[in-house]
């Protein structure tokens, strides 16, 4: 019988509900089942309602549906705000913490009460030690095998010490007796653990973004932190010392796109990391970047606007922002991530079309994908190739006059950096002549406009079609882009069980669109239906303008929340689309 | 040898009589004087007229946005730490729009030299308040006298312990060259504020307004190590205006702490993938 499982941890920030969500997702994944995990947490430092979710399959899994089997419950909250999603399930609680109203007869089953703060005062003299006889109790009712935890804890707690990594292995292993042995439905939720123990990654979005970047040989990140972004950051800055990259916190997302085109001028590899707000302070300089043919690699990773907004929740609605953020008229390309590989991969690749293109290129995640845990192979760096398309010093030695903005057939101009080979190199904003000094004549506005523009149509035929899931001639395409792709997968899955007619098309390549492969596959689509984490249908909008194609429906959310397949497909029963 | 025909002439889009003649004069000849190539220069600006010096003379340039003449200077300096690198930009650019990046950069202290031509008014965009203009100075949009309190960029940087300060005056190119060469020469960020008439707007402070107050500090009579001192002359403005070096502070800069670029500039490391293998197995 195959496993899927889905345990959901919720209690107030602090309580360190994530600590026991993380090594749970570590256990099974050791174990060999496939995990995702996925957080929902409120800007607070501290209290709200908070949910660490994961989900244990031995199928690969890239979504979280609806139902929850068990639950950890750590304060009072968690019960009111899930028993709704509970189906045959557990809650696993402390009756000495949490009190439960619980007047339903039909609850009575699903409540299981483990001694969680007693437990880790008898075994270890100590209640901070109540998560860990948590985490135990929850393997305890599956009967799951308990090495793997106990790993797990001591390599969680190795920095501190052998005596906490004992104590969390004891209090741990005392919760897992006592629900082996107390939970009336013993072994209810019992799991055949996978053969297969390949060394697969448990890994976030934000981690592989972070690590593909090094992997591309980025020299040089500013950025403003903000949420859900600056994990990129956090993990660059890391690892800057050993991979030799300079990190800077700039005062304010302004100063730090800034800050990349300068270093990105003088010839470093230059990222910056930032969220929809920050990016609203970018546009202008993502204009000096457009003019000025400066590559920069803008990782931007969407919450919920407008302004604030939600903070720690997830939205894709900034996508029509992107295309168009900044006066005038410049290509950029956007890439959007679907998975962690995505992410990895994807992100050294856009670092080389900013250098080939000598443009802003943007690589587009939400909160979804950042946050959330997945498991996959593990990432092959030989597959990444760094390409910085510079002159060499001999290349520009034997160049008489060096021109920045040379003009060409494919508008792209050999790159030189200042400090080479004795010539000099001068980009500026205004309107520029070939060797990049100010020229605001007509006849020169027109040449160098077309230069940069002209870029777009080699830029597209680089842009790597979409990638299409389920039968080729399905009656009904869901089309999505980004993050939605683990959903629509499921989607795909679950309605063909069902006996309809469907298939995914999913984009990552989002701007410029290749427009062939993009035709040429939806053009026989009876139905088109486009899903996205936004409430206007932004890529449905570019998808028509751009292939004059016809989007019959929009399945759209933008309540903070992500995708559940169930979900979607609700929204396409209400819509009459099956 | 450099000589400062290697800086080239340019046909320049300024009035004729203004003060961006000098302080573009004084540039070139400090530049070659420390022998300083035109490649190993970059000059970063913003917009304004004092931003489209870097045009006119023949160096690397990088001529950005209004107010961000000093965020790409400092990605430049870290990109290429050899690199010789001048931030040049106005009153408006440097302390209205971009006043953040002036404190950050202060306290950031790269080795970067920053060249303010401080006219006291908008020039490029026809005569409005500058955030150093004089109280009660009228102008279109000022119509009932500026009551801002004008900002004083010198105190300013003193109180941010800025590593180097110093007041220049267009009018005196001999001066201007010697505080420029010196503000290179520190190893820290540098601020030459320099006195600059607006010949076309700013009525006030002019050629013979400036000329009448400003005096040379002679070093005997003032200590630049000493902070106090630095503070209280920089206070000092209306009958009698100093020049020089007000407030002098040695002290590592931004690029000191950053050991990655001990091995080198960050531009000529080579990079390789199979690097991050190692980091892989920490996700395994």
């Amino acid at each position: 019988m195959s496993t899927d499982l889905v345990i959901k941890v919720g209690g107030a920030a602090g309580q360190g509900l994530q600590t026991i969500g993380v090594a749970l997702a570590k256990t099974f994944k050791k174990s060999g089942f496939n995990v995702f995990a996925t957080q929902f947490y409120l800007s607070r430092v501290r209290g709200g309602h908070n949910t660490f979710q994961l989900r244990v399959s031995d199928e690969p899994i890239r979504a979280m549906p609806e139902k929850v089997d068990i639950l950890i419950a750590l304060d009072e909250e968690s019960i009111e705000e899930q028993i709704e999603e509970m189906f045959d399930g557990v809650i696993i609680f402390d009756n000495d913490v949490i009190k439960i109203n619980n007047n339903n007869d039909n609850n009575n089953g699903i409540f299981f009460h483990v001694p969680m703060l007693k437990i880790a005062k008898d075994v270890c003299g100590n209640k901070i030690y109540s998560n860990s006889v948590a985490s135990g109790a929850a393997l305890g009712v599956m009967c799951f095998e308990f090495d793997y935890l106990a790993k797990v804890l001591a390599e969680v707690f190795k920095k501190k010490g052998d005596e906490i990594v004992d104590n969390n292995i004891k209090a741990a292993r005392a919760g897992y007796d006592y629900a082996k042995k107390n939970f009336s439905s013993g072994c209810k939720f019992t799991v055949s653990e996978p053969t297969d123990k390949d060394g697969r990654m448990l890994i976030a979005g934000n981690d592989a973004v972070g690590l593909g970047a090094l992997a591309a040989g980025v020299q040089f990140l500013a950025a403003y932190p903000m949420t859900p972004s600056t994990g990129v950051m956090t993990y660059v800055a890391a690892n800057a010392d050993d991979f030799n990259v300079v990190v800077e916190q700039a005062e304010d997302e302004i100063a730090a796109l800034n800050m990349v085109l300068g270093a990105s001028f003088a010839g470093a590899r230059a990222m910056t990391t930032t969220s929809g707000g920050g990016f609203c302070l970018m546009s202008e300089a993502l204009g000096l970047s457009g003019i000025t043919e400066t590559p920069a690699v803008i990782f931007l990773s969407q919450r919920p606007g407008p302004a604030t907004g939600l903070p720690t929740m997830t939205e894709q609605g900034d996508l029509q922002f992107v295309l168009t953020a900044a006066q005038g008229e410049f290509p950029r390309c956007v890439l959007a991530p679907g998975t962690p590989d995505d992410c990895f991969y994807m992100t050294a690749e856009a670092f080389n079309i900013a250098d080939k293109y000598q443009i802003p290129v943007f690589i587009m995640s939400d909160q979804y994908l950042a946050d959330s845990l997945f498991t996959c192979q593990r990432f092959d760096p030989s597959k990444v190739k760094v390409a910085r398309y510079l002159m060499s010093d001999e290349e520009l030695a034997d160049t008489d006059e060096y021109k920045r903005y040379e003009l060409t057939p494919t508008g792209i101009s050999l790159r030189a950096i200042p400090g080479q080979a004795g010539k000099v190199v001068v980009a500026d904003s205004d309107e520029h002549n070939e060797y990049g000094h100010i020229d605001q004549t007509i006849e020169n506005r027109i040449l160098m406009n077309e230069k940069r523009m002209k870029k777009l149509d080699l830029l597209r035929e680089d842009m790597e079609p979409p990638h299409q899931y389920g039968p080729k001639d399905a009656r009904i395409t869901l089309v999505g882009w980004g993050s939605t792709y683990g959903p629509l997968m499921e989607v795909v899955n679950i309605l063909i069980s069902e006996g309809h007619s469907v298939n995914h098309l999913h984009f990552t390549h989002v701007f410029p669109l290749p427009l062939e492969a993009t035709k040429n596959i939806l053009g026989n689509s009876e139905t088109i239906v486009c899903v996205e984490n936004n409430a206007t249908g932004q890529f449905a909008k570019l998808l028509e303008s751009e292939t004059g194609l016809h989007v019959s429906e929009n399945v759209l959310r933008s309540d903070g929340k992500p995708y559940s397949p169930e979900s979607i497909i609700r929204s396409m029963r209400e819509k009459g689309v099956i | 040898m450099v000589s400062v025909e290697d800086y080239g002439e340019f046909e320049t889009e300024w009035c004729p009589g203004c003060g961006n003649f000098m302080i573009l004069k004084a540039v070139k000849r400090a530049l070659a004087e420390l022998g300083k190539s035109p490649d190993e220069v970059l000059l970063t600006s913003g917009i304004g007229q004092s931003s489209k010096l870097p045009h006119y003379l023949k160096c690397n340039v990088f001529n950005g946005l209004h107010g961000r003449s000093l965020p790409p200077a400092i990605g430049a300096k870290l990109a290429n730490h050899e690199l010789t690198v001048l931030a040049v930009t106005g009153d408006g650019d440097c302390y209205g729009e971009g006043g953040n990046h002036f404190l950050h950069n202060v306290r950031r202290n790269p080795n970067i030299t920053l060249i303010v031509h401080d006219n006291q008014i908008y020039g490029l965009t026809k005569g409005q308040a500058s955030p150093t203009s004089e109280l009660g100075m009228k102008t279109k949009v000022q119509t009932h006298g500026v009551f801002n309190t004008p900002l004083n960029p010198l105190s300013l940087a003193i109180s941010l312990d800025c590593s180097f300060v110093s007041r220049g005056f267009a009018g005196d190119v001999a001066h201007l060259t010697e505080l420029i060469k010196k503000a290179i020469q520190h190893k820290g960020f540098s601020l030459v504020d320099v006195l600059q008439p607006c010949i076309s707007f700013n009525k006030l402070n002019t050629f013979s307004w400036y000329s009448e107050r400003v005096y040379k500090m002679e070093e005997g009579d003032h200590d630049p190590n000493d902070r106090v001192k630095a503070f209280e002359k920089s206070l000092e403005w209306g009958e009698k205006i100093p020049l020089g070096i007000f407030y002098v502070n040695e002290k590592p800069t931004f690029e000191d702490h950053l050991d990655v670029l001990k091995s080198g500039t960050l531009v000529r490391n080579k990079s390789d993938p199979q690097k991050v293998d190692e980091l892989l197995d920490r996700f395994i």
